[in-house]
Order: C-alpha cells, then structure tokens, then sequence
C-alpha cells in the first residue's frame, strides 16, 4: 500500500506526500506510539526500576508471553473484522479444541499428530459453518458466532464429563506428550536470558503476523478483504467472491484459536474446558487497539501486534505497580479501547478526509 | 476475478472500430419484455448503441430503466426478446459473464471503495500477480504505475497512488469507475445515473469523461433522469415510461420540452408548478390576514 514506484517523470508531476504524513495515516500508526507510551506509563509507575519487576528479563518474559498468546488470535480476528465480521465463538473454540486434544492423546490413546490434525480439521470446520451460515443467512456474524459461542462452551462441557468420567479438567496431557518431538513445536523454550524464559508461542505469534500482513497487503486476497468490508454490494458487483473470502477468514479465526488451545494445552499439562473465556474479547480489542475498525474495510493486522503488546504490558504491568492489582485490569483496558477507538477515528479521519 | 494481465492489455488498446461494421451495433436488445410476478416491467423495449455513440436512456423513476440496464448488464435475463452484441444473438448467464464479453456497468453509488487506495480499488478484482504458487502476490508496482498513469489521463491529480479513494470528490470518484471499467476492456460502458448525486461542478467532470470515451470508439449508454445532463452528450435519445419505450430521438431532433413530456415528467411538472403557485397564493394571502410575524398562534 505504500509503495510507491514508477517512472521519475511520472511521479514528479504529482505531489508526493511525505514520508511522515505516510506514516501518520497508517492505521497502525496510533498503537505504535500506544505502545511506545504504555512502556513508559508503566516503567514509571514502577518508579523507573531496572533489574527487578517490570523493567526486567522475567517481567519482559511474561508480558510478551501474553501477548504473543492473545496476539495469535488477535491477528486473524484483526484480518476478519478488516472484513466487516466478528467472530465472538473463538473463546470458547479455545476451551474446546484444547479438550479435544487432550481428549485425544490421554482418553483415546492416539499420537500427538494425529491428535493435532482431529483439533484442527474441527476448528476449520466450525470455521466453516460459522462462515457458511453467516454468508447464507445474511444474519449478523456477531449473533451468529454468539450461538456457536455458548454451543461449543455447552457441548464442550457436556462432552467431556460424558467421556472422562464427570471432570472438566483432562489432566495428563503433559505426561502423554512429553516424549513425542511434535510437542517441542508447541511448548520449546527459545532461550534463556537472566533466568527468563522465552518459549517458542513467541515465533508462532510472528509467523501469523508476518502471514497476515502479507496477505493483507501484498495478496489479491488481501484487496478483497479490505473490499468485502469496505462494500459487500460493490465487492460483488465487480466479481470479488464475497462468500470465499468470508468463509476463509472465519476458518482463519478457528484455526488461530486452535493453535491458541494446542500451545497452552501442551505448555500447561492438562485441558479445562473453561480455558479461553473472555479471549474472544481479549481479541478484539488488541485488533481495535492495532487500528482496526469496527465498522470493517480498514485496518492492519502488524497493528495487532501492537495491540496484543498493549494488552500483555498492561495485564502484567500492574502487578508491579504499587498499591495496584490486578483488578484493575479490566478498567484499564477498557479505558485503552475507548482511547483506541477515539484515535482511530482521528486517524481515519485525516486518512480519508485531509481534502477538506 | 481471474483475468489476466496479458489479455486485459491487449484489449486496452483504443478500440478502432472496423470500418466494415461500425454500423452494426455493439449491442443491442431487441423488444425485451421481462414480467416480476404480475407486474410487467418492461414491455416490447428495444435499444442499440454502435462504437463511438452515446445513447441516453431517459425515463422517471420507476419506467423500468434499472430492470433494462440489469437485463443488459446479465443480472436478469429478459422473458421475451433477445440481445445481440456485434449482430449475434448473445445470452448473458451473468455479470461476469458481461463483463468478459466487454459489457461493463458502472452503478452510481457502489462503483468504489472510499477507505481503500486508488490504486488498491483501480484493480480490484483483476489485481495484476506476479510470482508463483504460495508467492504469487499482488503487484503492487505495476499497479500503481498504471493506476498513477490512468488518473492522469483522466486528469485526476492524485498526491500519491496510495491515497484512500475517500479524499476523491463525488465526481472524480465515478471517472475513476469509468476508467477502471474501460481499461479492463469493456466495449460498451452502462453508466447508472452517474451524474445525479453530483453537484454541477462534479457532474461536468464526469460528463466530459463520457464525451472523451465516445471519441475513443466505445459504445455508452448513459442513464439518466436529468435532462439538462443528457442533451449535450447524447447522440440518441431512448426514452421509457412505465415500462415501454417512447421512442428513439437523434440528437437534434427533439427539444428539451418535448423530452421532459415524453419522460413522464412533463405532465408532472406542470402539475408541481401549478401546486407551488398555489400554494403561494395561499401563504400570500395568510401574511395579509396576519398581524405580524411575532404574533402569538392562535389559541
């Protein structure tokens, strides 16, 4: 989107804008600074302390952990909502491909791959149906993914009484896995730094970054993402396959969520079906904060990182805040939305309306 | 969806008609008649348009002109009648089928996407690629080269490709549609009232733009309901009302009066004028019998 090549004799009889001004009508621009400023807030709320606490390699460790978790759905959720849908059944889609994977690999007797493939070909196909039903209905996706929210939250619970003898919790996972070299990919530690650990979700949360953005901006695909949001009419009157890229992106949010569950499940040791509530928020709000809009046909997906850092700075953040805890967590971060929603509304503004 | 890049520049280059068939008209629909339930839309309409032409289909709202432009654009198929496109019986199984066949329609209020570039929405759905399997990507340079070459010809000065299509007036916005329609290698342009949410200034701008794809050898069906933007682009006049046609008019041969009466409109006007005069004569009458205009109401 922003490269801007050609012909000198070309481009010097147009005005260029500058690199700044460029800059400044990204919609990732405001999370950027955000998260610039989130640092610092937090860093002198501490009171500046280096070495222990916030400004340290176990603090870094746990709030990037964070944000790499949340960042993993935050990126596609970011992708769909560019594409004018929600996609709300992801937290619990987190709860229940987990128990299917525990499930797997504990009650069933089966091999970790194995195991993997089941999670995603079912979070896929919820994906799909979501999408499927959403596209054909016409109905609101957030009512719809409302639905499968609290059908998969229901069944997920159901399920796994009915077949691990009346608990919730699928424990043994960790013992199941531990020799299979296929859980290294879910829960390695990178490396080490001053006692800290860094784990290998954080690779996993670049890569569907680094995925998302390109597609979104480097990808026919990716146009008709940011078209489908912007017109669904207009998409389709000039033969952009509005359902296709639809239906994808909810398989998208799916999927994210599953490798969200698998990372955990491995990491931890056990399944709950209660694991994932709230993130389908969580998820949104790091897309809102990383300049997407609710409303669709705008937005970024690098932008989510930023947000996703927001989130993890502020949950841990005000631990080590004195006289704080984590209570206020939540009154924080919706304070962060409304500030994301206001900045976003200026940037669009100056993006869309700098003529007049 | 699926066009490629080498057909899409070949078809770009200026449209000579073929001296031997320039009489024949790109396309034609010949006594369409199309029935939605009990309700006849159309009935027994015939309409042509040759290279180089503009024919303004003319009509008040409800005469049919949106089922006429649908059944020429494939979104509907006539119940009687047949289209033809350079004299050969053609059936349109869909939009994209139309626009394959070089029929491109540009819908007044759904032509672009205000919060996407202009370059991002000059290809949008026939985004130029380049690399293959899992790399195969947009390509992004030669899409704003062209986009930044295309604006410029239609005399668009935009600051950078990447400008949101939203910083556009309403008028450079719908060039930017027609544009974009003609490079990907339509043969006949159906313009849907592009001019009638434009103010004057606008509105020329795309009128200009329609005389300019006239001189390149496109064939235009320009609808309207505004008379005053139809009389001076309009080689042929077609007019509907209540869904049949009123006739075909050469430029020249009709006045303006005379249009505005066969649209349906006349008739109307002249009833609205009466109205407002009355209705004049009324408020006239009242501030004679009121005291002032800080007078307390009545009771």
């Amino acid at each position: 989107m922003t490269t801007v090549e050609g012909t000198p004799s070309e481009a010097a009889r147009l005005r260029r804008a500058s690199p700044i001004r460029q800059l400044l009508t990204r919609p990732e621009f405001g999370s950027i600074v955000g998260a610039i400023l989130i640092f610092f807030v937090f860093w002198a709320l501490t009171g500046f302390i280096v070495g222990t606490g916030f400004m340290s390699w176990k603090g870094f460790a746990a709030y990037i952990q964070v944000a790499a978790q949340i960042g993993i759905l935050g990126a596609t959720v970011a992708l769909l909502m560019i594409a004018g849908e929600f996609d709300l059944s992801i937290g619990s889609m987190v709860g229940c491909a987990g128990l299917i994977l525990g499930l797997s690999i504990t009650q069933f007797g089966l091999p970790l791959w194995l195991g993997l493939i089941i999670t995603f070909a079912f979070a896929l196909a919820v994906g799909a149906a979501n999408g499927y039903i959403v596209v054909k209905t016409g109905l609101p996706s957030f009512i719809v993914t409302l639905g499968s929210l609290y059908m998969l939250r229901g069944a997920g619970l159901a399920m796994t009484r009915l077949v691990s003898n009346g608990q919730t919790i699928v424990s043994g996972v960790g013992a199941a896995a531990a020799d299979d070299p296929l859980s290294k990919l879910f829960n390695a530690t990178l490396f080490t730094i001053g006692g800290a650990d860094f784990k290998v979700e954080l690779l996993w949360w670049f890569a569907v970054v680094a995925v998302a953005t390109w597609v979104l901006l480097r990808t026919r695909f990716g146009n008709w993402i940011f078209a489908v949001g912007g017109s669904k009419e207009a998409s389709r009157n000039i033969g952009v396959p509005v359902n296709r890229v639809k239906i994808l992106l909810f398989m998208a949010t799916a999927a994210s969520a599953a490798l969200f569950a698998c990372i955990q499940v491995l990491e931890v040791g056990n399944a709950d079906v209660l694991r994932g509530t709230g993130k389908e928020f969580e998820a949104i709000i790091t897309a809102v904060i990383g300049g997407t809009l609710l409303t669709g046909g705008y937005g970024s997906a690098l932008g989510s990182a930023f947000g996703a850092f927001i989130l993890g700075v502020t949950q841990l953040g005000i631990f080590f805040v004195p006289g704080f805890n984590s209570d206020w967590y939540g009154f924080v971060l919706g304070a962060l939305l409304l500030v994301a929603a206001l900045v976003n509304n200026w940037i669009l503004r100056r993006a869309s309306g700098a003529r007049s | 969806m699926t066009t490629k890049q080498t057909t899409t520049t070949e078809l770009t280059a200026p449209t000579s008609p073929q001296p031997t068939r320039s009489d024949v008209p790109v396309l034609e629909a010949r006594s369409i008649s199309k029935m939605f339930g009990r309700v006849i839309a159309l009935r027994d309409v015939s309409l042509s348009v040759k290279a180089g032409e503009v024919n303004c289909l003319l009509g008040d709202n409800g005469a049919g002109k949106s089922t006429l432009i649908k059944t020429l654009s494939g979104v509907h198929r006539p119940d009687e009648g047949q289209l033809f496109m350079d004299g050969e019986p053609v059936t349109l199984a869909s939009p994209r089928d139309a626009q394959t066949r070089g029929i491109a329609t540009v819908f007044q209020d759904l032509a672009v996407l205000p919060l996407m570039s202009v370059s991002r929405n000059f290809f949008l759905g026939n985004e130029p690629t380049k690399g293959a399997g899992p790399f195969r990507r947009f390509d992004m340079g030669y899409a704003d080269k062209t986009a930044r070459e295309k604006m410029h010809e239609i005399g668009i000065d935009v600051r950078d490709t990447a400008q949101l299509v939203g910083t556009l007036s309403g008028g450079e916005r719908q060039t930017l549609a027609i544009a974009r329609a003609e490079y990907f290698g339509a043969r006949v342009l159906i313009l849907d009232e592009p001019t009638s949410a434009l103010g004057v200034k606008q509105a020329a701008i795309v009128l200009r733009h329609i005389l300019k794809a006239r001189a390149r050898g496109l064939a235009v069906i320009f609808i309207t309901h505004n008379v005053q933007h139809a009389l001076p682009v309009g080689d042929k006049f077609t007019i509907l009302s209540h869904g049949r046609s009123e006739g075909v008019f050469k430029r020249g041969e009709i006045s303006l009066d005379k249009l505005l009466g066969l649209m349906g409109g006349g008739e109307e006007l002249s009833d609205l004028s009466r109205e407002l005069e009355q209705l004049q004569n009324e408020i006239t009458v009242a501030q004679a019998a009121d005291p002032g205009p800080g007078a307390p109401p009545a009771g």
